[in-house]
Protein backbone atom coordinates (compact mmCIF):
# COMPACT_ATOMS: atom_id res chain seq x y z
CA UNK A 1 0.00 0.00 0.00
CA UNK A 2 1.25 3.44 -0.87
CA UNK A 3 2.02 5.64 2.12
CA UNK A 4 -0.20 8.59 2.80
CA UNK A 5 1.58 11.75 1.67
CA UNK A 6 0.22 14.11 4.30
CA UNK A 7 -1.58 13.16 7.52
CA UNK A 8 -3.45 15.84 9.44
CA UNK A 9 -3.59 14.69 13.06
CA UNK A 10 -7.18 14.56 14.32
CA UNK A 11 -7.62 14.33 18.08
CA UNK A 12 -11.22 15.49 18.06
CA UNK A 13 -10.59 19.18 18.73
CA UNK A 14 -11.92 21.73 16.32
CA UNK A 15 -12.20 21.98 12.64
CA UNK A 16 -9.59 20.29 10.49
CA UNK A 17 -11.39 20.67 7.19
CA UNK A 18 -9.86 24.07 6.49
CA UNK A 19 -6.35 22.72 6.93
CA UNK A 20 -7.01 19.66 4.76
CA UNK A 21 -8.68 21.71 2.02
CA UNK A 22 -5.82 24.17 1.87
CA UNK A 23 -3.29 21.30 1.66
CA UNK A 24 -5.29 19.65 -1.12
CA UNK A 25 -5.34 22.97 -2.93
CA UNK A 26 -1.54 23.39 -2.90
CA UNK A 27 -0.75 19.69 -3.43
CA UNK A 28 -3.32 18.47 -5.96
CA UNK A 29 -1.52 15.22 -6.75
CA UNK A 30 -0.95 14.18 -3.14
CA UNK A 31 -3.07 12.22 -0.73
CA UNK A 32 -4.19 14.21 2.30
CA UNK A 33 -5.92 12.34 5.12
CA UNK A 34 -7.40 13.58 8.37
CA UNK A 35 -6.39 10.81 10.73
CA UNK A 36 -6.68 9.73 14.34
CA UNK A 37 -4.98 6.42 13.62
CA UNK A 38 -1.45 6.24 15.10
CA UNK A 39 -0.32 3.72 12.47
CA UNK A 40 -1.52 5.91 9.62
CA UNK A 41 0.26 8.92 11.12
CA UNK A 42 3.41 6.85 11.62
CA UNK A 43 3.43 5.77 7.99
CA UNK A 44 2.64 9.19 6.47
CA UNK A 45 5.43 11.04 4.68
CA UNK A 46 4.51 14.37 6.25
CA UNK A 47 2.49 15.30 9.31
CA UNK A 48 0.47 18.40 10.06
CA UNK A 49 -0.43 18.93 13.71
CA UNK A 50 -3.17 21.55 14.04
CA UNK A 51 -5.19 22.49 17.08
CA UNK A 52 -8.02 24.65 18.27
CA UNK A 53 -9.68 25.18 21.59
CA UNK A 54 -8.08 24.97 25.02
CA UNK A 55 -4.72 23.29 25.48
CA UNK A 56 -5.69 21.12 28.50
CA UNK A 57 -8.56 19.66 26.43
CA UNK A 58 -6.25 19.17 23.45
CA UNK A 59 -3.70 17.26 25.55
CA UNK A 60 -6.40 15.14 27.13
CA UNK A 61 -7.98 14.24 23.79
CA UNK A 62 -4.60 13.52 22.22
CA UNK A 63 -3.85 11.02 24.97
CA UNK A 64 -7.36 9.59 24.95
CA UNK A 65 -6.72 8.59 21.33
CA UNK A 66 -3.26 7.21 22.05
CA UNK A 67 -1.65 9.68 19.66
CA UNK A 68 1.14 11.11 21.82
CA UNK A 69 3.82 8.66 20.69
CA UNK A 70 2.92 8.98 17.00
CA UNK A 71 3.04 12.79 17.17
CA UNK A 72 6.39 12.82 18.98
CA UNK A 73 7.82 10.28 16.56
CA UNK A 74 6.72 12.41 13.60
CA UNK A 75 8.01 15.62 15.21
CA UNK A 76 11.43 14.04 15.58
CA UNK A 77 11.71 12.29 12.25
CA UNK A 78 9.72 13.67 9.31
CA UNK A 79 8.56 16.96 7.83
CA UNK A 80 6.24 18.23 10.55
CA UNK A 81 4.14 21.38 10.65
CA UNK A 82 2.48 22.49 13.90
CA UNK A 83 -0.29 25.06 13.71
CA UNK A 84 -1.69 27.22 16.57
CA UNK A 85 -2.28 24.92 19.59
CA UNK A 86 -0.21 22.41 17.60
CA UNK A 87 2.73 24.76 18.22
CA UNK A 88 1.87 25.39 21.86
CA UNK A 89 1.55 21.68 22.71
CA UNK A 90 5.18 21.08 21.74
CA UNK A 91 6.33 22.98 24.83
CA UNK A 92 6.61 21.96 28.48
CA UNK A 93 3.81 23.84 30.08
CA UNK A 94 0.92 26.24 29.43
CA UNK A 95 -0.63 28.82 31.71
CA UNK A 96 -3.92 27.79 30.13
CA UNK A 97 -5.43 25.47 32.71
CA UNK A 98 -1.92 24.91 34.17
CA UNK A 99 -1.48 22.15 31.58
CA UNK A 100 1.58 20.07 30.79
CA UNK A 101 2.46 19.92 27.11
CA UNK A 102 4.43 17.33 25.15
CA UNK A 103 7.68 18.80 26.41
CA UNK A 104 9.55 18.44 23.14
CA UNK A 105 10.96 21.94 23.71
CA UNK A 106 11.79 23.76 26.89
CA UNK A 107 9.63 26.80 27.49
CA UNK A 108 6.25 28.11 28.54
CA UNK A 109 2.97 29.04 26.92
CA UNK A 110 1.74 32.36 28.30
CA UNK A 111 -1.42 34.42 28.06
CA UNK A 112 -1.43 37.94 26.65
CA UNK A 113 -1.81 40.44 29.45
CA UNK A 114 -5.28 41.89 29.14
CA UNK A 115 -5.12 45.10 31.08
CA UNK A 116 -3.80 48.18 29.38
CA UNK A 117 -2.59 46.75 26.12
CA UNK A 118 -2.62 49.44 23.46
CA UNK A 119 -1.21 49.79 19.98
CA UNK A 120 0.79 52.80 18.87
CA UNK A 121 -2.40 54.62 17.90
CA UNK A 122 -3.63 54.23 21.47
CA UNK A 123 -6.31 51.68 20.48
CA UNK A 124 -7.15 49.06 23.08
CA UNK A 125 -5.74 45.67 22.11
CA UNK A 126 -8.21 42.82 22.51
CA UNK A 127 -7.71 39.22 23.55
CA UNK A 128 -7.97 36.94 21.60
CA UNK A 129 -5.41 38.43 19.24
CA UNK A 130 -7.59 38.03 16.17
CA UNK A 131 -6.87 39.10 12.63
CA UNK A 132 -4.00 39.80 10.27
CA UNK A 133 -0.65 40.72 11.75
CA UNK A 134 2.82 41.06 10.30
CA UNK A 135 5.20 38.16 10.69
CA UNK A 136 8.89 39.00 10.73
CA UNK A 137 11.23 36.23 9.70
CA UNK A 138 14.20 35.53 11.96
CA UNK A 139 17.29 35.40 9.84
CA UNK A 140 20.63 34.65 11.42
CA UNK A 141 23.57 36.57 10.02
CA UNK A 142 24.64 35.13 6.71
CA UNK A 143 21.99 32.39 6.90
CA UNK A 144 19.44 31.92 4.17
CA UNK A 145 15.83 32.25 5.32
CA UNK A 146 14.14 29.00 6.29
CA UNK A 147 12.73 27.01 3.36
CA UNK A 148 9.18 27.59 4.62
CA UNK A 149 9.56 31.36 4.15
CA UNK A 150 10.47 30.93 0.50
CA UNK A 151 8.52 33.36 -1.69
CA UNK A 152 7.01 35.09 1.35
CA UNK A 153 7.85 38.71 2.01
CA UNK A 154 9.44 39.47 5.38
CA UNK A 155 6.67 41.19 7.32
CA UNK A 156 3.84 39.57 5.33
CA UNK A 157 0.52 39.42 7.16
CA UNK A 158 -0.92 36.13 8.40
CA UNK A 159 -4.24 35.41 10.11
CA UNK A 160 -4.15 34.82 13.85
CA UNK A 161 -6.66 33.85 16.47
CA UNK A 162 -5.23 33.01 19.90
CA UNK A 163 -4.92 34.21 23.47
CA UNK A 164 -1.70 32.38 24.38
CA UNK A 165 1.76 32.45 22.84
CA UNK A 166 4.93 30.40 23.25
CA UNK A 167 8.04 31.56 25.05
CA UNK A 168 10.86 29.14 24.12
CA UNK A 169 13.91 28.90 26.40
CA UNK A 170 16.13 28.32 23.39
CA UNK A 171 16.13 31.47 21.29
CA UNK A 172 17.71 29.59 18.40
CA UNK A 173 14.31 27.92 17.85
CA UNK A 174 12.67 31.21 16.86
CA UNK A 175 11.97 31.39 13.13
CA UNK A 176 9.52 34.28 13.19
CA UNK A 177 7.90 36.81 15.46
CA UNK A 178 5.05 39.31 15.58
CA UNK A 179 4.12 42.20 17.84
CA UNK A 180 1.08 42.48 20.10
CA UNK A 181 2.11 44.97 21.41
CA UNK A 182 5.35 43.30 22.51
CA UNK A 183 7.29 40.90 20.38
CA UNK A 184 6.22 37.27 20.68
CA UNK A 185 7.40 34.09 18.97
CA UNK A 186 5.10 33.22 16.07
CA UNK A 187 7.16 30.54 14.34
CA UNK A 188 9.77 28.03 15.46
CA UNK A 189 12.01 25.73 13.45
CA UNK A 190 14.30 22.85 14.28
CA UNK A 191 15.61 20.39 11.70
CA UNK A 192 12.52 18.61 10.28
CA UNK A 193 10.04 20.60 12.34
CA UNK A 194 8.36 23.93 11.71
CA UNK A 195 5.50 25.28 13.79
CA UNK A 196 3.50 28.48 13.64
CA UNK A 197 1.05 30.32 15.86
CA UNK A 198 -0.92 31.80 12.94
CA UNK A 199 -3.17 29.93 10.52
CA UNK A 200 -1.52 29.48 7.12
CA UNK A 201 -4.68 27.70 5.91
CA UNK A 202 -6.62 30.96 6.39
CA UNK A 203 -3.93 33.42 5.36
CA UNK A 204 -4.73 33.82 1.66
CA UNK A 205 -1.75 33.78 -0.71
CA UNK A 206 1.00 34.06 1.93
CA UNK A 207 -0.48 31.10 3.81
CA UNK A 208 -0.89 28.97 0.70
CA UNK A 209 2.71 29.74 -0.23
CA UNK A 210 3.84 28.48 3.18
CA UNK A 211 1.78 25.28 2.86
CA UNK A 212 3.13 24.75 -0.63
CA UNK A 213 6.66 25.20 0.74
CA UNK A 214 5.86 22.64 3.41
CA UNK A 215 4.58 19.95 1.07
CA UNK A 216 7.71 20.34 -1.07
CA UNK A 217 10.11 20.70 1.84
CA UNK A 218 13.04 18.27 2.01
CA UNK A 219 14.66 18.96 5.39
CA UNK B 1 0.78 45.82 14.02
CA UNK B 2 -2.56 44.05 13.94
CA UNK B 3 -4.72 45.32 11.08
CA UNK B 4 -8.33 46.42 11.39
CA UNK B 5 -10.43 44.05 9.34
CA UNK B 6 -12.94 44.69 6.55
CA UNK B 7 -15.61 42.02 6.23
CA UNK B 8 -18.07 41.95 3.33
CA UNK B 9 -21.34 40.28 4.29
CA UNK B 10 -23.28 38.10 1.84
CA UNK B 11 -26.92 37.14 2.25
CA UNK B 12 -27.92 33.60 1.45
CA UNK B 13 -31.46 32.32 1.01
CA UNK B 14 -32.57 28.86 -0.10
CA UNK B 15 -28.99 28.05 -1.02
CA UNK B 16 -28.46 31.13 -3.22
CA UNK B 17 -26.36 34.20 -2.61
CA UNK B 18 -28.74 37.08 -3.15
CA UNK B 19 -28.85 40.80 -3.03
CA UNK B 20 -31.87 42.94 -2.59
CA UNK B 21 -33.00 46.32 -1.43
CA UNK B 22 -34.31 46.06 2.12
CA UNK B 23 -35.16 42.41 1.64
CA UNK B 24 -37.40 43.23 -1.33
CA UNK B 25 -36.84 41.83 -4.76
CA UNK B 26 -34.11 39.41 -3.84
CA UNK B 27 -32.06 38.62 -6.88
CA UNK B 28 -29.29 36.13 -7.48
CA UNK B 29 -26.02 37.87 -6.90
CA UNK B 30 -24.12 35.27 -8.88
CA UNK B 31 -22.02 32.21 -8.23
CA UNK B 32 -21.01 32.12 -4.54
CA UNK B 33 -17.47 30.97 -5.26
CA UNK B 34 -16.98 33.70 -7.86
CA UNK B 35 -18.28 36.36 -5.50
CA UNK B 36 -16.14 35.11 -2.63
CA UNK B 37 -13.08 34.97 -4.88
CA UNK B 38 -13.71 38.50 -6.08
CA UNK B 39 -13.78 39.82 -2.51
CA UNK B 40 -10.73 37.75 -1.62
CA UNK B 41 -8.86 39.22 -4.61
CA UNK B 42 -9.87 42.71 -3.53
CA UNK B 43 -8.31 42.05 -0.13
CA UNK B 44 -11.29 41.19 2.09
CA UNK B 45 -9.98 40.04 5.46
CA UNK B 46 -12.84 37.65 6.12
CA UNK B 47 -16.25 36.86 4.65
CA UNK B 48 -19.54 36.55 6.48
CA UNK B 49 -22.49 34.61 5.09
CA UNK B 50 -25.83 35.37 6.63
CA UNK B 51 -28.52 32.77 6.07
CA UNK B 52 -31.82 34.63 5.69
CA UNK B 53 -33.78 31.55 4.58
CA UNK B 54 -37.29 31.79 5.96
CA UNK B 55 -38.11 28.10 6.02
CA UNK B 56 -36.10 25.82 8.26
CA UNK B 57 -36.52 23.10 5.60
CA UNK B 58 -34.12 24.89 3.28
CA UNK B 59 -31.64 26.10 5.83
CA UNK B 60 -29.26 23.18 5.31
CA UNK B 61 -28.72 24.37 1.74
CA UNK B 62 -26.16 26.92 2.91
CA UNK B 63 -23.82 24.03 3.72
CA UNK B 64 -23.23 23.43 0.01
CA UNK B 65 -22.28 27.04 -0.52
CA UNK B 66 -19.86 26.98 2.38
CA UNK B 67 -18.32 23.74 1.16
CA UNK B 68 -17.77 25.17 -2.31
CA UNK B 69 -16.36 28.46 -1.07
CA UNK B 70 -14.12 26.87 1.57
CA UNK B 71 -12.38 24.67 -0.98
CA UNK B 72 -11.45 27.68 -3.12
CA UNK B 73 -11.10 30.70 -0.86
CA UNK B 74 -8.58 30.60 1.99
CA UNK B 75 -9.57 33.41 4.32
CA UNK B 76 -11.76 33.06 7.43
CA UNK B 77 -15.44 32.37 6.75
CA UNK B 78 -18.18 33.15 9.25
CA UNK B 79 -21.72 31.85 8.91
CA UNK B 80 -24.73 33.16 10.80
CA UNK B 81 -28.50 32.88 10.70
CA UNK B 82 -30.70 30.13 12.06
CA UNK B 83 -28.04 28.60 14.32
CA UNK B 84 -30.06 26.95 17.09
CA UNK B 85 -28.12 24.03 18.47
CA UNK B 86 -24.56 22.93 19.09
CA UNK B 87 -25.17 20.42 16.29
CA UNK B 88 -25.82 23.30 13.85
CA UNK B 89 -22.43 24.73 14.79
CA UNK B 90 -20.76 21.38 14.16
CA UNK B 91 -22.38 21.02 10.73
CA UNK B 92 -21.29 24.49 9.65
CA UNK B 93 -17.72 24.00 10.88
CA UNK B 94 -17.55 20.65 9.11
CA UNK B 95 -18.71 22.29 5.90
CA UNK B 96 -15.75 24.64 6.12
CA UNK B 97 -16.91 27.61 8.21
CA UNK B 98 -14.26 28.94 10.57
CA UNK B 99 -16.64 30.81 12.83
CA UNK B 100 -20.34 30.55 13.53
CA UNK B 101 -22.43 33.50 14.55
CA UNK B 102 -25.21 32.97 17.10
CA UNK B 103 -27.93 35.56 17.51
CA UNK B 104 -31.47 34.84 18.73
CA UNK B 105 -30.52 31.51 20.27
CA UNK B 106 -27.96 33.22 22.49
CA UNK B 107 -30.84 35.12 24.10
CA UNK B 108 -33.25 32.18 24.28
CA UNK B 109 -30.62 29.73 25.49
CA UNK B 110 -27.36 31.36 26.64
CA UNK B 111 -26.05 27.98 27.75
CA UNK B 112 -25.81 27.00 24.09
CA UNK B 113 -23.10 29.67 23.63
CA UNK B 114 -21.16 28.25 26.57
CA UNK B 115 -21.60 24.68 25.30
CA UNK B 116 -20.50 25.54 21.77
CA UNK B 117 -17.47 27.50 23.02
CA UNK B 118 -16.53 24.64 25.33
CA UNK B 119 -16.80 22.08 22.55
CA UNK B 120 -15.27 23.94 19.60
CA UNK B 121 -13.30 26.75 21.22
CA UNK B 122 -14.11 30.42 21.67
CA UNK B 123 -12.21 31.28 18.50
CA UNK B 124 -15.09 30.02 16.37
CA UNK B 125 -18.02 31.40 18.39
CA UNK B 126 -19.28 34.84 17.43
CA UNK B 127 -22.30 36.22 19.25
CA UNK B 128 -24.34 38.64 17.15
CA UNK B 129 -26.09 41.36 19.12
CA UNK B 130 -28.85 43.43 17.51
CA UNK B 131 -29.31 46.59 19.55
CA UNK B 132 -31.65 49.55 19.39
CA UNK B 133 -31.67 52.83 21.28
CA UNK B 134 -34.57 52.93 23.72
CA UNK B 135 -36.02 55.50 26.10
CA UNK B 136 -38.20 53.24 28.24
CA UNK B 137 -35.34 51.46 30.04
CA UNK B 138 -32.74 52.44 32.65
CA UNK B 139 -30.08 51.87 29.97
CA UNK B 140 -29.45 53.31 26.53
CA UNK B 141 -29.37 50.35 24.14
CA UNK B 142 -31.59 47.28 24.31
CA UNK B 143 -30.99 43.87 22.75
CA UNK B 144 -33.58 42.81 20.17
CA UNK B 145 -34.08 39.42 18.54
CA UNK B 146 -35.94 38.00 15.54
CA UNK B 147 -34.46 40.51 13.15
CA UNK B 148 -35.12 43.44 15.44
CA UNK B 149 -38.80 42.71 16.09
CA UNK B 150 -38.67 41.41 19.66
CA UNK B 151 -37.43 43.44 22.61
CA UNK B 152 -35.64 41.42 25.26
CA UNK B 153 -35.32 43.84 28.19
CA UNK B 154 -31.56 43.25 28.13
CA UNK B 155 -28.99 46.02 28.32
CA UNK B 156 -26.80 45.57 25.21
CA UNK B 157 -23.57 46.51 27.02
CA UNK B 158 -24.17 44.14 29.93
CA UNK B 159 -25.31 41.44 27.53
CA UNK B 160 -22.08 41.80 25.56
CA UNK B 161 -20.07 41.32 28.75
CA UNK B 162 -22.14 38.29 29.67
CA UNK B 163 -21.68 36.68 26.26
CA UNK B 164 -17.91 37.22 26.38
CA UNK B 165 -17.83 35.65 29.84
CA UNK B 166 -19.70 32.59 28.52
CA UNK B 167 -17.06 32.07 25.85
CA UNK B 168 -17.92 34.20 22.81
CA UNK B 169 -14.60 34.93 21.11
CA UNK B 170 -15.94 37.91 19.18
CA UNK B 171 -19.07 40.08 19.12
CA UNK B 172 -20.90 41.30 16.03
CA UNK B 173 -22.80 44.45 16.97
CA UNK B 174 -25.59 45.55 14.64
CA UNK B 175 -27.40 48.78 15.28
CA UNK B 176 -31.03 48.19 14.31
CA UNK B 177 -31.53 51.97 14.16
CA UNK B 178 -28.84 52.27 11.54
CA UNK B 179 -29.18 49.07 9.52
CA UNK B 180 -30.01 49.96 5.92
CA UNK B 181 -29.90 53.71 6.55
CA UNK B 182 -26.47 54.45 5.08
CA UNK B 183 -25.88 57.14 7.70
CA UNK B 184 -23.00 55.36 9.44
CA UNK B 185 -22.45 52.96 12.34
CA UNK B 186 -23.81 53.66 15.78
CA UNK B 187 -20.40 54.60 17.14
CA UNK B 188 -21.43 55.44 20.73
CA UNK B 189 -23.02 51.98 21.06
CA UNK B 190 -19.98 50.24 19.59
CA UNK B 191 -17.60 52.28 21.72
CA UNK B 192 -19.51 51.48 24.91
CA UNK B 193 -19.33 47.76 24.16
CA UNK B 194 -15.74 47.80 22.91
CA UNK B 195 -14.62 49.50 26.12
CA UNK B 196 -16.60 47.07 28.26
CA UNK B 197 -15.26 43.80 26.85
CA UNK B 198 -11.90 42.21 26.21
CA UNK B 199 -12.85 40.40 22.99
CA UNK B 200 -12.82 41.96 19.50
CA UNK B 201 -15.98 43.60 18.19
CA UNK B 202 -17.26 43.87 14.63
CA UNK B 203 -19.32 46.96 13.84
CA UNK B 204 -22.30 46.45 11.55
CA UNK B 205 -25.29 48.36 10.25
CA UNK B 206 -25.48 51.69 8.49
CA UNK B 207 -22.43 51.99 6.27
CA UNK B 208 -23.01 54.35 3.34
CA UNK B 209 -19.54 55.59 2.53
CA UNK B 210 -15.88 54.98 3.27
CA UNK B 211 -15.64 57.62 5.98
CA UNK B 212 -18.19 55.58 7.93
CA UNK B 213 -15.72 52.69 8.03
CA UNK B 214 -13.03 55.02 9.35
CA UNK B 215 -15.40 56.41 11.97
CA UNK B 216 -16.35 52.88 13.01
CA UNK B 217 -12.75 52.25 13.95
CA UNK B 218 -11.75 55.66 15.25
CA UNK B 219 -14.94 56.67 17.04
CA UNK B 220 -16.56 53.30 17.65
CA UNK B 221 -13.48 51.35 18.74
CA UNK B 222 -14.32 48.55 16.30
CA UNK B 223 -11.70 45.89 15.61
CA UNK B 224 -13.45 44.99 12.35
CA UNK B 225 -16.08 46.61 10.16
CA UNK B 226 -18.77 44.72 8.29
CA UNK B 227 -20.60 46.05 5.26
CA UNK B 228 -22.83 44.65 2.56
CA UNK B 229 -24.43 47.04 0.10
CA UNK B 230 -21.51 49.43 -0.50
CA UNK B 231 -19.55 46.47 -1.83
CA UNK B 232 -22.30 44.48 -3.54
CA UNK B 233 -23.48 47.27 -5.78
CA UNK B 234 -19.99 48.17 -6.88
CA UNK B 235 -20.02 51.57 -5.19
CA UNK B 236 -16.63 50.76 -3.74
CA UNK B 237 -14.26 47.84 -3.87
CA UNK B 238 -12.77 46.45 -0.69
CA UNK B 239 -9.42 47.65 -2.00
CA UNK B 240 -10.67 51.23 -2.29
CA UNK B 241 -12.03 51.00 1.23
CA UNK B 242 -8.67 49.84 2.53
CA UNK B 243 -6.77 52.51 0.66
CA UNK B 244 -9.04 55.16 2.11
CA UNK B 245 -8.68 53.78 5.63
CA UNK B 246 -4.90 53.64 5.25
CA UNK B 247 -4.88 57.30 4.14
CA UNK B 248 -6.76 58.12 7.33
CA UNK B 249 -4.03 56.47 9.39
CA UNK B 250 -5.73 53.13 10.04
CA UNK B 251 -3.63 49.98 9.92
CA UNK B 252 -5.04 47.68 7.22
CA UNK B 253 -3.81 44.69 5.24
CA UNK B 254 -3.14 45.87 1.69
Amino acid sequence: MKNTDIAVVDYGMGNLRSVAKALEHVAPGKSVVISSNPDEIASANRVVFPGQGAMPDCMRELDARGLRAAVLEAANNKPFLGICIGLQMLFEHSEEGDAAGLGLFKGQVRRFATADMHDRHGDKLKVPHMGWNQVYQSRGQGRAPHALWQGIEDGARFYYVHSYYVQPDELSLVAGYSEYPNSFTSAIAKSNLFAVQFHPEKSASAGLQMLSNFVNWLP
Amino acid sequence: MLAKRIIPCLDVTDGRVVKGVNFLELRDAGDPVEIAKRYDDQGADELTFLDITASSDNRGLILHIIEQVASQVFIPLTVGGGVREVEDVRRLLNAGADKVSINTTAVLNPQMVADAAQRFGSQCIVVAIDAKKVDNQPFEWEVFTHGGRKATGLDAVKWAQHMASLGAGELLITSMDRDGTKIGFNNPLNKAISDAVEVPIIASGGVGNLQHLVDGVKLGGADAVLAASIFHYGEYTVKQAKQYMAQQGIEVRI
